[in-house]
């Protein structure tokens, strides 16, 4: 039984061997400290392909489409970028393109490469590294706005023209549902434990 | 730094920012490096309080530029209208669709100013050596990094829009100069929530019931 410190207090506290599926809290402020998912390699690889498949998608297809007075017009995710960087607006583009196309695909690359690399442990020390850039990346990827964004964005454009989702649209709908399901099934803890130590006699004595 | 008593810091440890790993540093000044990932150990965030307060002063500055400027300009045959934040929620609330309008108002003014709000509130009972409240404060400060991310609601928005209304002559968009400040707030408010360590608010807790010499 190992020793953590909450993040958020700093209490230091065992935490017991936990059942499939149960979660450990903080004692003293309540941060969740541990889970332990029932399939914490294969389920989260399974999703995050599919979820990295379905963003390639959202990616490649027209997010939303416009007729208005015979003339049409459609955009797809990128693009939505690109149209903020012509209409003069490159810093704000900048912004968009990072966090609804960059900064998801960091995070399944990234989830994806770690979760292949430890399924033969000891998995060698750059994954730790993947590691450290996946927690940095996540707070960016924010796909679960960008598609309450679109969605107000249709019912806006509505009012003026006639305007219908495309396909684009249900595979981020696809990536927003799959992501939490990655999140949940997925064990940092145990990643960790699966990883070489940089300091390999620290690691002979712990 | 007066430690709350059963925290790591207390006992000599530190636990990794990275991998979470608990390990004893061999000397208190410099915590060197978690011997399993590699990361740069510290026992709180470096310069926590500054960085936040800097991150947070220069968001509240620019929030003001982000409300008063346009951040969607709309052309068409006959007219030229600009709409700010808060008369984009209005337009929206007027054209019949409320749940809509409430839900831009939340993310694009209330989800800013509570963050500011919050964190401000936070850092200045931190520095006040508060001990009150520190399970509801280290609340507080999870639900601003949890939902900071919301306000970026209204710049998608605003991009979807641009990329798509571009038929001119008859009606098109262009982002106006707000929109690039209401970013910046976004971002800069994510940051702040980031910088600051909550860890802070306990040890602001322990160093005051110290001084009040009530046993912990
Ligand atoms: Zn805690
Ligand atoms: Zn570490």
């Amino acid at each position: 039984m190992d020793s953590v410190a909450c993040r958020c207090c700093d209490l230091l506290q065992r935490v017991p061997p936990l059942p499939r599926g149960g979660k450990a809290r903080c004692v003293r402020c309540g941060q969740l400290l541990a889970t332990r998912p029932a399939d914490p390699l294969d389920a989260p690889l399974a999703l995050t392909i599919a979820a990295a498949i379905a963003f390639a998608v959202a990616n490649a297809t027209p997010m939303l489409r416009l007729s208005a007075e015979g003339r049409e017009a459609q955009t797809t995710l990128p693009g939505g970028a690109l149209a903020m960087w012509q209409a003069g607006s490159e810093l704000t583009a900048l912004a968009v393109a990072f966090c609804a196309v960059v900064a998801p695909a960091c995070h399944l690359a990234l989830l994806l490469a770690v979760l292949l690399a430890v399924r033969r442990p000891p998995a060698p020390p750059w994954v730790g590294v993947a590691m450290r850039w996946l927690e940095r990346v996540r707070p960016w990827a924010m796909t679960e706005v960008l598609l309450l964004g679109v969605l107000v964005a249709l019912t806006k454009i509505a009012q003026l023209a006639s305007v219908a989702p495309g396909p684009g649209l249900f595979a981020l709908l696809a990536v927003v549902l799959l992501v939490p399901a990655i999140a949940t099934t997925f064990d940092a803890d145990l990643v960790w434990r699966r990883i070489a130590w940089a300091d390999a006699r620290a690691q002979v004595r712990a | 730094m007066t430690a709350q008593a059963g925290s790591a810091a207390a006992c000599g440890l530190v636990a990794c920012g990275d991998c979470a790993l608990v390990s004893r540093p061999a000397s208190a000044a410099a915590a060197g490096h978690c011997p399993r990932c590699g990361a740069a150990l510290a026992w709180r965030q470096p310069r926590s309080l500054q960085r936040t307060w800097a991150l947070l002063v220069a968001a509240a500055v620019l929030y003001v530029p982000a409300n008063v400027l346009p951040v969607l300009v709309t052309d068409t045959l006959v007219s030229s209208q600009s709409d700010t934040i808060m008369s984009g929620v209005v337009l929206l609330y007027t054209t019949g669709s409320w749940p809509l309008a409430l839900i831009v108002l939340v993310a694009s003014v209330m989800i800013p100013l509570g963050k500011l709000a919050a964190l401000a509130y936070v850092l200045v009972t931190v520095q006040r050596g508060s001990a009150a409240n520190a399970r509801e404060r280290t609340r507080l400060t999870r639900t601003v990094e949890f939902i900071g991310r919301w306000s970026m609601l209204d710049v998608f928005v605003d991009t979807f829009v641009v990329a798509l209304v571009q038929l001119s002559p008859l009606m098109s968009v262009a982002p106006g100069p707000g929109v690039v400040w209401f970013m910046a707030v976004v971002v800069l408010t994510m940051l702040a929530a980031r910088s600051f360590d909550p860890r802070l608010i306990w040890d602001a807790a322990a160093a005051r019931e110290d001084r009040d010499g009530r046993p912990r």
